[in-house]
């Protein structure tokens, strides 16, 4: 596989002393990576150096191993698709995609080719005589995107795209997106704060917080092994106890667990809310007193008090049948995480 | 009176003030059309009972009337352009560049219209005076510019704060140096503003008097300044010639102007979110 795009060391340190620092990372050909992370995390700022908008404070953006972090955006081989569109809207739906065209003095009957192919793929043939005004938000991003594409990018960067339009729409566009990728052989950085459609559709997920990179890794293993307390509760649903490790052993109240470890210190036991499952005979359990049941749709969320404090667990409509609210009900916990104090991962135990 | 009833009172009321409004906006340039094409005309008929062009030939045979009327013209026009030229960058400028002396000119542009303008066009007259600029077209020009600098700069930087910075940044990003950028998106996505502002400026230029006549006398007679002399010196006809000729270019390019920015920018333009 080769490298499209390379980012090394790179830091921007606004004015105000807010930024992003030690970004590394990399997208291989016809991968989608995505940069994830609360709001002002810096996203935009590693997206918008690659685009050639902001001028890094120092490192290098290498793309198809040649640096271009000296060159203005248009001289750039990536093309950007911004959250807001920004069509032209002086200009008919025809002009937006034509107008990098006709800049390069490309043939009028070229252009009209490319435009109709370009149009086919993102399903808006017919609409070239519109105007951007005319256009609902899903056919302006797609034509944003047709414009994007037309530039044939070595890397195609996205600014939270979709985030400006409605839950089914963004999901349509999602796998538009994908199949689009997959046509034109793609490659992709994406930026989005919204962790369940990064996991949905990238091959590498690059999680950030507070300017810098907490891990790098396939959706499933930012999922199931995140590198910190951050990610951790970033990404899915996790429930978080407190305990202390003293002697080989976490004390969560006068819970006991044993620990092979030689940290001594706070701790923080993250576990999942499927990783808590009703025990059985076999295993050793925990008395849990069934609080509040909240339906949603093919499983539910209980919430239950233990003596390690409040948990939250899912289970599916027949397991929902046998619990009764106020009952206490024998569970187990299959797989949890242990963090130190400063949200390292200490340990991971079962699963 | 049933027609009202079904009409409901809000609707009523509605009508009453269009009336008024017409009334009142329409009543004395009807008067003025009329007094123009009057022969003769009673105080309390309601039309004048002799029509008459003889009035209208009279100033359209003067020759210095009508070298007024041409002076009027070429002054707005320079004026119009030597305003875009300075005023549009600036105007970019304004809209782009958050610099801290933003606020002080806005202040000081305003400033200039808060005056009295005589006291103003005095104080610059002492200054035209030693730099010899009275009784010039530069003087003229200049004292015109003075007056447009205000909306020529600001309705524009309006305009082009309307440009978001992203959509400039899309047009480099699909290959546009900042020059083309400015050239097919930025102006033409402002172009609804800027010409709003050049009628204004042209019109204002037209019907400027008082620093014309101030800096203009004796050589440099526009329409405005001519005015008054004929007022004095003339029935009203002739000033209602007058009045209607001074009129016309801006009801023309008011309307033009209008058509134009509503046909393709006011659409397209202003409807985007
Ligand atoms: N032009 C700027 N000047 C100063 N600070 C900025 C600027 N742009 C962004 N920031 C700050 O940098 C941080 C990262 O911003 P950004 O990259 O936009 O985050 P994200 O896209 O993840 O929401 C934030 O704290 C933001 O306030
Ligand atoms: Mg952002």
């Amino acid at each position: 596989m080769t490298i499209k795009l390379e980012i090394e060391h790179l830091a921007k340190i606004y004015p105000t002393g807010d930024g992003v620092k030690q970004i590394d990372f990399y997208v291989n050909e016809g991968e989608l990576v995505t940069l994830l992370g609360p709001s002002g995390c810096g996203k935009t700022t590693v997206l918008r150096s690659v685009g050639g908008f902001i001028e890094p404070t120092s490192g290098t953006i290498k793309i198809n191993n040649k640096e271009v972090h000296h060159l203005p955006p248009e001289k750039r081989p990536s093309a950007m698709v911004f959250q807001s569109y920004n069509l032209w809207p002086h200009m008919t739906v025809y002009d937006n995609l034509a107008f990098s065209m006709k800049l390069k003095k490309v043939k009028k009957k070229v252009i009209q080719e490319k435009v109709t192919e370009v149009l086919k793929l993102v399903h808006l043939l017919g609409m070239e005589k519109k105007y951007p005004s005319e256009l609902s938000g899903g056919q302006q991003q797609r034509i944003a995107l047709a414009r994007a594409l037309l530039l044939e990018p070595e890397v195609l960067l996205l600014d939270e795209p979709f985030s400006a339009l409605d839950a089914k729409l963004r999901h349509e566009l999602r796998e538009e997106l994908r199949e689009i990728q997959a046509k034109r052989n793609l490659t992709m950085l994406f930026v989005t704060h919204d962790q369940e459609e990064a996991l949905s559709i990238s091959d590498k997920i690059v999680v950030m917080n507070n300017g810098h990179i907490e891990q790098i890794a396939e959706p499933q293993d930012v999922y199931n092994t995140p590198a910190s307390l951050f990610v951790a509760q970033f990404i899915g649903r996790m429930n978080f106890v407190k305990g202390k490790a003293v002697n080989n052993t976490i004390r969560i109240g006068d819970l006991t667990f044993p620990f092979d470890d030689a940290y001594t210190g706070n701790v923080t036991i993250g576990v999942r809310p499927e990783d808590i499952q009703l025990a059985d005979n076999r295993t050793s359990s925990i008395d849990a007193l069934v609080d509040k049941s909240m339906m949603l749709g093919h499983f539910a969320e209980i919430t239950l008090q233990t003596k390690m404090g409040s948990l939250k667990m899912f289970v599916d409509r027949e397991q929902m049948k046998q619990i009764a609210l106020k009952s206490t009900i024998p569970i187990h916990l299959n797989r949890f995480l242990i963090f130190n104090e400063t949200g390292e991962v200490l340990n991971i135990i079962g699963g | 009176m049933w027609y009202f009833r079904t009409l409901g009172k809000r609707k009523i009321i509605e009508f009453i003030f269009l009336c008024l409004f017409m009334l009142f906006f329409f009543g004395p340039l009807l008067n003025l059309l009329l007094l123009a094409f009057a022969g003769e005309w009673q105080y309390p008929d309601i039309l004048p009972s002799v029509w008459s062009l003889n009035w209208w030939s009279f100033v359209l045979q003067d020759e210095s009337l009508v070298r007024s009327m041409w002076l009027s013209f070429v002054i707005a026009t320079v004026v119009t352009l030597i305003s875009i030229i300075i005023c549009i960058p600036a105007a970019y400028a304004f809209a782009r560049i958050r610099f801290p002396l933003r606020r002080f000119f806005l202040f000081s542009f305003l400033l200039t219209n808060a005056f009295p303008k005589m006291g103003l066009y005095v104080a610059i007259a002492v200054l035209f005076y030693q730099m010899n600029l009275m009784n010039t077209f530069t003087g003229i020009i200049l004292i015109h510019i003075i007056n447009t600098l205000m909306f020529m700069t600001w309705i524009p930087s309006a305009a082009f704060e309307n440009v978001h910075k992203s959509q400039e940044e899309a047009a480099r990003d699909v290959g546009a140096s900042p020059l083309r950028v400015f050239w097919h998106i930025t102006l033409p996505m402002a172009k609804p503003g800027i010409i709003v502002a050049s009628v204004f400026t042209f019109l204002s230029s037209l019907n400027e008097a008082e620093g014309t006549f101030l800096v203009g006398v004796p050589n440099y007679q526009t329409m405005p300044v001519t005015m008054y002399s004929i007022i004095a010196d003339y029935p009203s006809t002739a000033g209602a010639v007058f009045s209607v000729i001074l009129t016309l270019p801006t009801i023309i390019l008011l309307f033009a102007a209008r058509r134009f920015v509503g046909a393709d920018a006011f659409a397209n333009g202003f409807k985007m979110k």
